[in-house]
């Protein structure tokens, strides 16, 4: 039997599942946000994640076309790319809500949600039409940094990328950041207020239009940083890489209890985790009947499990309200 | 001038033409109520006149301008808070965190303390239950709650829509005494209650809503005198 193996390689396993874990959490706070304010899912949310893996894509190709990659630490390179997708997925997020969803605000709920789907479409081949035209080609690859892909000891013998640990430090530096917006500041409150009941944060004077702005660009914002950080991790993108990341992601936000910040969190790790550990033992375990492409079924049966037990998600609760 | 003139407000609701003509004056200081049966209208007129409807016709003049341009959180600006029926205060929110959002547009902080404070005063209760979930609150104290909230955005003129609702009786003496100790600090009142030997009690003048129409008007001595007051809204 292979238990060596099995142990062997657990630690690198470990790390693998955070950054899948990380990637969707932030991805799944973009669909956990609007819907905690609008109870709406925001089908573009996959192309404004893409959006930010373009973008850094973009920043790299053309650094390196201009034999400039290697002048900036790697670091630095990454916090630019990174800032500079979060800045353009958050702006796309926030004008996407100011031209496809607000001007359905009182329609039957199920109008917004089939407009998000047509901006997902939309997106999708606005970026494969712009990259076509620019690049002729919308397959892009990210350019080897080879800082990113050094190796480092985490324990014993044990090594995991550079770029493994960059993700995983960098997506929870940015959920603690967030947690505290929400939970300690005052916008994060009025967001938190008008999720809970719009019309009695209008009758408080906050402005319902203009925190719903800024719950999509935060939301936006997480997207684009999760998407640089997806395309550093793994490589190649196209236009519709976002896909099934981002239906995974939406999964995780419902799996945590959809509209909890935290819950959008454990999701994300718990389904990450889960796939990974599939794809890397679920071979080896089974004597090769069941191989690493089942990874999907089995975090899914899982994930249909828990739902099954614990209907709002594993975060997710009402606070019962006297009345 | 008056502080409030509502003038000949018309609302609907699809085809239902739920307030038909409805003129309403609040002088500053005053406590005014609105008294009828259910679905007379009274929580129609405090939503236009917070901006929560449009009406068809008519106009809200605070202060002699018209608040017809302006969307909810801007009349709250101008110094109208409504205070809503079923309370709605923010359920997963804190005790403070509430507060806090009444005082969402203020930056005045050392102003904001001392409203804090004022709040305090009228409902001690509150105080001790600041970190408190509010949705975990009792119906009472989340009625302090709610005018407390209300009282955050340091209103010039107050709109009370039921504020006694679904209160125990010793509970609603104790929120109409403090409605009239609001009122005597200095912030005008526009009380809307089906509670309406209580809202006589306190108000100076009164309204009496029929079917989106005002049947009678008056100070609120006379309406208490008035036969068909007595007969309908009093129990007597």
């Amino acid at each position: 039997m292979e238990w060596d193996v099995l142990i062997a390689i657990f630690p690198s396993v470990v790390v693998d599942g955070l950054v899948l874990g990380f990637v969707y959490a932030m991805i799944a706070l973009g669909y956990t946000m609007v819907y905690g304010v609008l109870q709406m899912i925001n089908f573009a949310h996959s192309e404004i994640f893409v959006t930010g893996a373009f973008v850094g894509a973009e920043i790299l190709l053309i650094m390196q076309a201009g034999g400039t990659l290697g002048a900036l630490h790697p670091l630095a390179l990454l916090a630019v790319i990174v800032l500079v997708a979060m800045l353009v997925s958050a702006v796309l997020a926030v004008a996407v809500e100011r031209i496809a969803y607000r001007p359905l605000r009182g329609a039957p709920r199920l109008i917004p949600l089939i407009s998000a789907i047509g901006v997902s479409f939309f997106l999708q081949d606005a970026i494969r039409l712009v990259e076509s035209l620019w690049r002729n080609a919308f397959y892009l690859t990210y350019p080897v940094v080879e800082f990113f892909d050094l190796r480092i000891a985490i324990a014993g013998d044990i090594d995991v990328p550079i770029k493994s640990i960059l993700v995983v430090v960098a997506s929870l530096l940015m959920l603690v950041v967030l947690t505290l917006f929400v939970n300690r500041t005052r916008l994060g409150t009025a967001i938190r207020a008008v999720a809970e009941d719009q019309a009695a944060a209008g009758l408080m004077g906050i402005n319902v239009g203009r925190m719903i702005s800024l719950t999509f660009l935060i939301g936006g914002a997480m997207g684009g940083a999760a998407g640089a950080l997806f395309g550093v991790q793994f490589g190649t993108i196209n236009p519709y890489t976002g896909f099934i990341p981002g239906i995974k992601a939406f999964t995780a936000a419902v799996l945590g209890g959809i509209g909890n910040v935290p819950g959008a969190m454990v999701g994300g790790l718990v389904l990450g985790m889960l796939e990974t550990l599939a794809a890397s033992y679920m071979s080896l375990l089974t004597g090769g009947a069941f191989g690493a492409e089942y990874k999907d079924i089995f975090a899914f049966s899982v994930l249909i499990l828990i739902l099954m037990f614990r209907p709002r998600g594993l975060l997710g609760e009402v606070v019962r309200e006297k009345l | 001038m008056a502080l409030l003139e509502v003038q000949d407000l018309h609302v609907y609701y699809g085809h239902i033409h739920a307030l038909k003509g409805i003129s309403v004056a609040v002088e500053a200081g005053e406590i005014v109520t609105l008294i009828g049966a259910n679905g007379a209208g009274k929580s129609t007129t405090l939503n236009a006149i917070s901006g929560l409807l449009r009406p068809r016709q008519g106009r809200v003049l605070l202060g002699g301008q018209d608040l017809a341009a302006y969307p909810p959180h801007e009349i709250v600006g101008r110094g109208v808070v409504q205070v809503p029926e079923g309370r709605r205060i923010f359920g997963r929110l804190t005790v403070r965190e509430n507060l806090e959002m009444g005082a969402f547009r203020r930056t005045d902080r050392a102003a904001i303390e001392e409203d804090l404070e004022r709040v305090f005063a009228l409902f001690p209760r509150l105080r001790e239950r600041l970190q408190q979930v509010a949705g975990t609150l009792s119906g009472g104290e989340q009625q302090m709650l709610a005018i407390g909230r209300g009282l955050m955005t340091r209103p010039t003129l107050l709109l009370l829509d039921e504020p006694s609702m679904g209160l125990a009786p010793v509970l609603v003496e104790q929120i109409f005494e403090t409605i009239r100790q609001i009122n005597a600090a200095g912030t005008t009142i526009l009380l809307v209650e089906q509670n309406a030997f209580m809202a006589l009690e306190i108000a100076h003048r009164g309204y009496v809503l029929q079917t989106g129409e005002i049947a009678l008007a008056g100070t609120a001595r006379e309406l208490q005198a008035n036969e068909e007051v007595r007969r309908a809204y009093l129990g007597g």
